[in-house]
């Protein structure tokens, strides 16, 4: 399971309401954010484009390599649509990727969407480009510079993708600190080289066939810097956080407790407030009726979509 | 001597349950240049896949002596070259020197016999100069050409290629043709262009909705008016 | 040959496929929230609600195994739960040593894991029932009436469209890689060339399909510009929905309000 990027797409029920809340905010405010800049500054052209280059990514993902003893390693692809669109319009990308996944094949969950979406979009793409420009400046505009950003970009952002599902993981309390933040960190560093080395092939080819497609970004500077601050502190954030949770599991227990946090994330939300919303209905002979009339009601709708299905079937003379 | 290509009773229905082949028996000497034709739908192409075991259907598939099975892939994809329809499918890699190359460095060849081997097939197609060519960058014809290149450089016993005159421009399919006349190798074709196929191939298979509904000499088939049209096909003029 | 079952769609008339996508992406999101919101251990109410789902199953006339197949693609993902069942305190119901160290399995452990396995194996069904009964197309005009951003939803759409196309070109891909991957017989010779390699040239393939990819947006930006796009997204207006989809959502909706009622009461 934890061998393959499937391991960054989280399934419904893993996540606590609270944390899942937190991550819809986020993700809805930096994907509208991106919404309205590519609908402002890109041109047109770049609709069709994110589109395809979305499939594109999709179909990619199917790509794969043999690593050891039946395993693969394949492409999460955030990196390179960030090289190839700049991180707006990637963001978009990697979002369409994402809901697709979730939407059509149940590659992770639909509620927790706004979490998946928040690591593998926002994270993904954001530290993406951050390594991307930073490396860039670096080594330099230069064919060589730019494989060896493309490869860190890769791989930074699959690992700190990967930081990111296991911090909420185990702030959920769906996965001890002490087990998920190394297991996931050491099992995706791995696959994050993977990431690395099918970007770097990539950006070959690309280099050869199409030059022109790998700007080194001069459009699209001012709001671009927004990304690369974000970028950072997402980076620092998550490389702070994971050690400190996984080698001090109590450190980050007694922090939330502290602050009452941890009560929020471990139970659901409404559970805080039970006494003065529903006062008195502690009380064994209303549930009994309430699941009875539950139960009527569930039998008596069944029982009309069969029937409605019978009628169907005896007017198609089936 | 062994049979290049040998097909018993060869039967295949795709995941969603239409049958693509039924019952498909037919045999290949060493050195036999032969024609599929028939009309579209009609399995050609599904037919072709089994060839190097990339489907396997019921029914027996033996390549050389050897038959194709999940333990002996990896030794028929070397002994079988493959040519499929679209060569923008086939070049990944981005110079064609890559290329080519890919076959012999999968094998594990020694870097001087890999250069070899490319400098070797690249000739055969009439395309040494073009080893640090990108291949996104050239025509029709010229990544045709190197697409059988790329095959070749496996030293493959038997080439097999899935319509290989469609999108060409006159031009080009004259020195196409020419060129497959100079390939010394058992060849299986599949293909509508009915000229190329009464020029270059002796033999004739005709498949029509999984069948395979003739199998002689092209110059007799080729006269049969019925027959062809039967099966979507007409003569060429 | 095409990627055709990539498409999860089933043709069927049954009362699912008949309901508006309006309806069914609600009532799902719904139902979804409403198992996430439902706390751990409350085993009567996951057994109503995997009962239910069940029988929308059954009413859809997709077939049990579809479902069953599909839901289970995503159960090892549970897997990083198990360790709670260790980590967990509480009372102790199996205990074992592995080398030098204790494991001792406790029952809330053994709660939270069930709990979220069936609550996650709950949720996904419901998602299979969606998109099984609802072609995607009506699901990206559900989310638009649901005020889903334009851009998104058209990105959507183009990605949809492009998908099957792209697959196979990527089935084409692997393909020709595949034919080429041959072993030379000779045992001095290691197949497969490095790790490194592979990599990179996998990585080739992929770059290869994404210029294809936007060559080919590149063209399909012409087509639009020919019949008349300037870049403003603009959509048909969404008819009325029927009094009988109206029903189903008010109905699922209150029994779904009932069940979280029910976990109030059954938790406290």
């Amino acid at each position: 399971m934890l061998l393959s990027a499937e391991a960054l797409h989280i399934p419904d029920g893993f996540l606590s309401i609270t944390v899942l809340f937190l991550a819809w905010i986020i993700s809805i405010s930096v994907v509208g954010y991106a919404l309205r800049r590519v609908g402002k500054d890109l041109g047109e052209q770049q609709v069709p484009m994110m589109g395809v280059l979305a499939a594109a990514i999709f179909a990619g993902q199917m790509i794969n390599f043999a690593v050891a003893g039946g395993t693969s390693g394949h492409l999460m692809g955030a990196a390179l649509a960030t090289i190839l669109m700049g991180p707006w319009a990637a963001i978009l990308v990697m979002t369409s990727v994402v809901s697709i996944q979730a939407l059509i094949f149940q590659d992770g969950g639909l509620l927790v969407l706004g979490a998946n979406i928040f690591n593998m979009a926002v994270v993904g793409v954001s530290v993406a480009y951050m390594v991307y420009r930073l490396f860039l400046k670096i080594t330099g505009d230069t064919r060589k510079g730019i494989l060896v950003s493309g490869f860190s970009a890769g791989w930074f952002s699959i690992m700190l993708a990967a930081l990111s599902v296991a911090l909420q993981l185990v702030v959920s309390g769906t996965s001890p600190a002490r087990l998920a933040i190394p297991a996931m960190a050491g099992v995706h560093a791995l696959i994050g080289i993977g990431e690395g080395l099918i970007t770097v092939g990539a950006l070959a080819f690309l280099l050869s066939a199409r030059p022109d497609l790998i700007h080194p970004d001069q459009s699209n500077l001012d709001g671009s810097r927004s990304v690369l601050v974000l970028g950072f502190l997402l980076t620092v954030a998550l490389l702070l956080a994971a050690p400190l949770a996984s080698v001090r599991p109590d450190g980050l227990e007694w922090v939330a407790m502290q602050t009452g946090f941890i009560e929020m994330t471990r139970e659901p939300l409404y559970e805080l407030v039970p006494d003065y919303l529903v006062p008195g209905i502690a009380n064994e002979s209303i549930a009994t009726i309430l699941a009875g009339a539950l139960g009527i009601l569930i039998i008596f709708g069944l029982g009309m979509g069969i029937a409605y299905n019978r009628r169907k079937g005896q007017i198609s003379g089936r | 001597m062994h049979h290049s290509i040998e097909i018993e009773q060869l039967t295949y229905s795709y995941p969603d349950g239409h049958e693509a082949l039924s019952d498909v028996s037919f045999v290949i000497q060493p050195g036999e240049k032969v024609a599929m034709v028939g009309p579209n739908g009609a399995g050609k192409s599904t037919l072709i896949l089994h060839l190097n075991g990339i489907l396997g259907g019921d029914g027996r598939v033996q390549i050389c002596g050897q038959e194709v099975n999940k333990e002996t892939l990896r030794r028929i994809r070397a002994m079988v070259g493959m040519v499929f329809q679209s060569p923008d499918d086939q070049l990944f890699s981005p110079r064609v020197f890559d290329d080519v190359a890919y076959g012999p460095i999968y094998q594990g060849l020694p870097p001087d016999l890999i250069q070899e081997r490319v400098a070797k097939s690249l000739r055969a197609v009439g395309m040494e100069d073009y080893e640090q060519r990108v291949s996104h960058h050239l025509s029709m014809g010229e990544k045709k050409r190197i697409a059988i290149a790329t095959v070749l450089s496996m030293d493959p016993e038997v080439l097999i290629l899935d319509e290989p005159t469609a999108g060409l421009d006159p031009r080009a399919r004259r020195s196409f043709i020419s060129l497959l006349r100079e390939l010394h190798l058992t060849m299986l074709v599949s293909s509508h262009d009915m000229l190329f196929v009464e020029e270059l191939f002796p033999r004739m298979l005709i498949l029509d909705e999984g069948r395979l509904v003739a199998d002689g000499k092209t110059s007799e088939l080729m006269s049969d008016d019925h027959l062809l049209a039967a099966h979507g096909l007409e003569r060429p003029c | 040959m095409h990627i055709h079952f990539l498409d999860p769609y089933q043709i069927g008339g049954s009362v699912l496929h008949q309901t508006d996508a309006r309806v069914k992406l609600t009532l799902g999101l719904a139902f979804i929230l409403t198992t996430a919101l439902i706390p751990d251990g409350l085993w009567r109410l996951y057994f109503l609600l995997l009962a239910l789902v069940l029988s929308l199953e059954i009413i859809s006339g997709v077939g049990l195994d579809y479902f069953l197949k599909r839901s289970t693609l995503a159960l090892p993902f549970i897997l990083a739960v198990f360790p709670l069942i260790f980590t967990i305190p509480g009372v102790s119901f199996f205990t074992f040593t592995f080398g030098p160290w204790d494991f001792s399995a406790s029952i809330p452990g053994l709660v939270r894991f069930a709990s979220i396995g069936l609550k996650s194996w709950i949720s996904i069904q419901i998602a299979i029932l969606l998109t099984a009964t609802t072609p995607f197309p009506d699901i990206l005009t559900a989310m638009r009436a649901l005020r889903f951003p334009r851009l998104l939803v058209m990105i959507f759409g183009l990605m949809w469209r492009y998908l099957f196309v792209f697959a196979d070109e990527t089935m084409r891909l692997l393909r020709a890689r595949a034919a080429r991957s041959g072993a030379s017989g000779n045992p001095e010779f290691q197949t497969g060339g490095s790790i490194s390699w592979r990599a990179r040239t996998a990585g080739g393939l992929a770059g290869n399909l994404f210029v294809r990819s936007l060559e080919r947006s590149e063209r399909i930006y012409l087509a639009m510009l020919a019949r008349g796009y300037d870049g403003e997204i603009r959509s048909l207006p969404q008819g009325k929905m029927e009094g009988s989809n109206w029903f189903i959502l008010g109905f699922g909706g209150l029994v779904l309000f009932l069940v979280l009622i029910l976990s109030l009461i059954m938790s406290i």
